[in-house]
């Protein structure tokens, strides 16, 4: 068991190292790339299928005990996170060998991608908090090389203010565990479990609320969303899809395991005030996609928008809301990056992706319509796909919380994101395309089979879970009640206390 | 010490994001590398002082000498600063392109050419 | 723009500062030093080179392309960290032995000090491509 922890980081790991000699070696960069990701995913799925049977797995880093040296922690929800991790790394991988060119090959953009599989999964699985900092930076490493890796003008003004906002949210991080570390004297989650409730409650509330900051930039949360917007739309779209489907989960990831790991002592304020963010986010995300013309603009406002249900189980804080939120992000994770994945197809069908320009994709492309179709709806929430499951756990655990406010915010959200959907319908897929507009582009069969093999996989995928919804609730629930009771990871990580 | 080290980190945090805000590219880093360099000193002040003993063990001996400074801090201090180090690095360098390309100097001037 | 003081001294410098480098590297374990200190001074050995004479004679200089040593590097703390796996222990568990030398007597070696030849090896090839980076010309 003990190497099954920590492959999800040595399998990236020694795939970018090899890759990094065959820089040249176009064919090599791609076989190296798409065999890495898949073997990260048998690990994966073998991860989580060990701690589904036997409970949270630990590995103490070079043997040093536990609140000295470094853990590696993996529970449901860290396996769950990693399995989706390495789906999405797969899918683009594949997806990329169509989609990128020649250059970003050569610049080494099959390595990058691994170094920041790496890191997401590193994030993941660490159960000591400064080392959660360090994998964040190694994932915003290699997030800001791929994010500005062969661009031109547009795509270098999105990375500036990419990098800018990513390096501010890390100094408010790495102050607060600075502070933290003042306060308690230890690093390790589960080790602080303890000392941080014999610790004075306002400095615990500031603390909180500077981690909340911190991640809520990395996850686009209102108020802090405007570089999500600013940048997402600029790189190659199999990075966006990537960026879309995992970075922003990370910071939510981060926000759900510190307040109920670490902050959970006076949840009436700190839990509160997510709520009232999670609130602020899907409806300020949702009126500005409502407003946009580029479709992947569209897109990245959704992203923001969705963000609000998943912290949305977290500010409620019940065992059914949290297992709402543990669904809410394995259905969205899956949904965005397929839709990502169709603006794609889409830029190189019509030439463009500004919707006043398009037109007319429904009678050129009719599979691609269906899958937008499904991943759209299942976005919005309608019945029976997997988004409609996920917003009914969330709004039927805010109806028994009695905070009717947020479930009818989380009820119009998806009303108006069925309505941004529909515009996007409208105008690309139905209509016909604008006079003077240059041909379009025909796919031949050998470049269609990178591009629809992975969208077609995670809609099948997304179709599963609205079918099998039981299934997969039963494993948010499990997860949930893991992450709201923090005895088991603290005796897992620390052992027996006498 | 502990007042007069909250001062300085205070004023590197201040004179930090003075610099973040200017609408000069070049003006940036230097705020940003202000900004790492009061962080470490927060996370060196926050954890606590102690003069004059390095967490060393001397030659010869089995255990530390008694009192000596917490090691642990330090070590967090390194790995920031080598993160720190390497992110400004590849800041610079993706500045330097950006404006080269966009020949600007300014940020103001780049939010013009948005879409 | 060349210097007449910048090429001689640096002509000079380069072997004394991979040579210093070299002693930061081997005495890390226990006491300052070690391989990201070792990796800078070279790489700041390789850059005064490169500064004095253009960066691509300093490119010539090293044994490798810069994102190859970077990936050399990984690949010796990867297999630092997985020694100690196949023997049963966790990841990146220190493991020594002493070899007896005839000449300087007895050494100490372990996967410690692979996994700080790795980093000195990340650090040289990601500096000067970071370096290189910034002088190219396009």
């Amino acid at each position: 068991m003990k190497p099954l922890l920590i492959l999800p980081i040595l399998l990236p790991l020694g795939f970018a190292a090899l890759s990094l000699f065959f820089l040249h070696m176009r064919r090599v960069q791609r076989l190296l790339s798409v065999v890495g990701m898949t073997s990260l995913l048998v690990a994966a799925l073998f991860l989580l299928q060990f701690v589904w049977r036997q409970g949270i797995g630990v590995v103490q880093i070079g043997d040093w005990p536990a609140p000295f040296g470094i853990s590696l922690v993996a529970d449901l929800f860290s396996a769950i996170m990693i399995v989706l991790a390495a789906l999405m790394g797969l899918s683009v991988s594949i997806y990329s060998l169509a989609d990128i060119d020649a250059p970003r090959e050569g610049a080494g953009y099959h390595p990058l991608l691994h170094f920041l599989l790496m890191g997401v999964c590193g994030a993941f699985l660490t159960g000591d908090i400064f080392n959660l900092y360090v994998w964040f930076e190694v994932m915003l490493m290699a997030s800001f090389a791929l994010m500005a890796l062969g661009g031109r003008r547009l795509q270098l003004e999105g990375s500036v203010k990419y990098v800018i906002l990513s390096l501010i949210a890390s100094s408010l991080f790495l102050s607060a565990v600075g502070i933290l570390y003042g306060l308690t004297g230890t690093l390790n989650m589960a080790d602080l479990v303890g000392r941080l409730s014999a610790s004075p409650v306002h400095l615990v509330n500031t603390l909180a609320v500077l981690f909340l900051i911190a991640f809520g930039i990395k996850s686009a949360l209102f108020p802090l969303f405007f570089w999500l917007p600013a940048s997402y739309h600029t790189p190659p779209v199999p990075v966006s899809a990537l960026f879309a489907g995992l970075l922003t989960k990370v910071g939510i990831y981060a926000l759900i395991r510190v307040f109920t790991l670490l902050f959970n002592q006076e949840a009436g304020y700190t839990h509160s005030l997510i709520l009232i963010v999670s609130g602020l986010t899907m409806i300020t995300g949702i009126l500005g996609a409502v407003a946009q013309n580029d479709f992947r603009r569209i897109l990245s406002f959704n992203i923001i928008s969705h963000s609000g249900y998943m912290i949305m189980g977290l500010g409620l804080f019940t065992p059914l809301a949290l297992a709402g939120s543990v669904f809410y992000i394995i259905h969205h994770i899956i949904v965005i990056t397929t839709l990502f994945l169709v603006s794609g197809v889409v830029r190189r069908l019509q030439g463009s992706l500004q919707l006043p320009e398009m037109g007319g994709l429904y009678a050129q492309a009719p599979w691609l319509s269906l899958i937008f179709l499904v991943a759209a709806f299942s976005l919005a929430g309608v019945p029976p796909l997997s988004g409609f499951w996920g917003k009914l756990i969330l709004v039927q655990a805010s109806l028994s919380a009695e905070n009717y406010l947020i479930a009818a915010t989380a009820l119009m959200v998806g009303l108006l994101t069925l309505y941004s959907m529909s515009i996007v319908w409208g105008k690309a897929f139905w209509g016909t395309p604008p006079d003077g507009k240059a041909p379009v582009r025909i796919l031949t069969i050998r470049e269609s089979v990178p591009y629809y093999l992975p969208m077609a996989v995670l809609v099948l995928l997304t179709i599963g879970i609205s079918v099998a919804a039981g299934p997969v609730l039963t494993l948010s629930t499990r997860t949930a009640d893991q992450l709201l009771d923090p005895t088991a990871y603290v005796r897992a990580v620390l052992g027996e206390k006498p | 010490m502990n007042v007069l080290l909250a001062i300085v980190t205070g004023g590197l945090f201040g004179a930090g994001v003075f610099m973040l805000l200017r609408r000069n590219p070049f003006r940036l880093i230097v705020g940003l590398a202000l900004l790492a360099n009061a962080i470490n000193l927060l996370i060196f002040t926050a954890a606590g002082l102690t003069r004059a003993r390095p967490p060393l063990i001397p030659t010869g001996a089995e255990i530390p000498p008694e009192n000596m400074a917490d090691p642990l801090p330090q070590a967090l201090i390194l790995t920031a600063i080598v993160i720190s180090f390497g992110l400004l690095a590849f800041t610079i360098v993706l500045f330097s392109r950006t404006f080269e390309t966009l020949k600007v100097n300014d940020f103001a001037e780049m939010k013009e050419r948005d879409e | 723009m060349k210097s007449l003081i910048l090429s001689t001294a640096a002509k000079y410098l380069l072997p004394m500062l991979l040579l210093f480098s070299a002693y930061l590297l081997l005495r890390g374990h226990d006491m300052p030093g070690g391989g990201f200190t070792g990796g800078l001074v070279a790489a700041a050995g390789f850059s005064l080179h490169g500064f004095a004479f253009g960066m691509s004679d300093a490119k010539r200089l090293l044994p490798a392309r810069p994102l190859r040593l970077v990936g050399a590097g990984l690949l010796l703390v990867l297999g630092s960290g997985v020694f100690a796996m196949m023997k049963g222990d966790p990841f990146l568990t220190g493991t020594w032995t002493t070899l007896t030398l005839p000449g300087p007597g007895e050494w100490k070696i372990g996967t410690p000090l692979l996994f700080d030849l790795g980093v000195f090896l990340v650090v040289i090839g990601a500096t000067l491509a970071v370096l290189l980076g910034l002088g190219r010309e396009d």
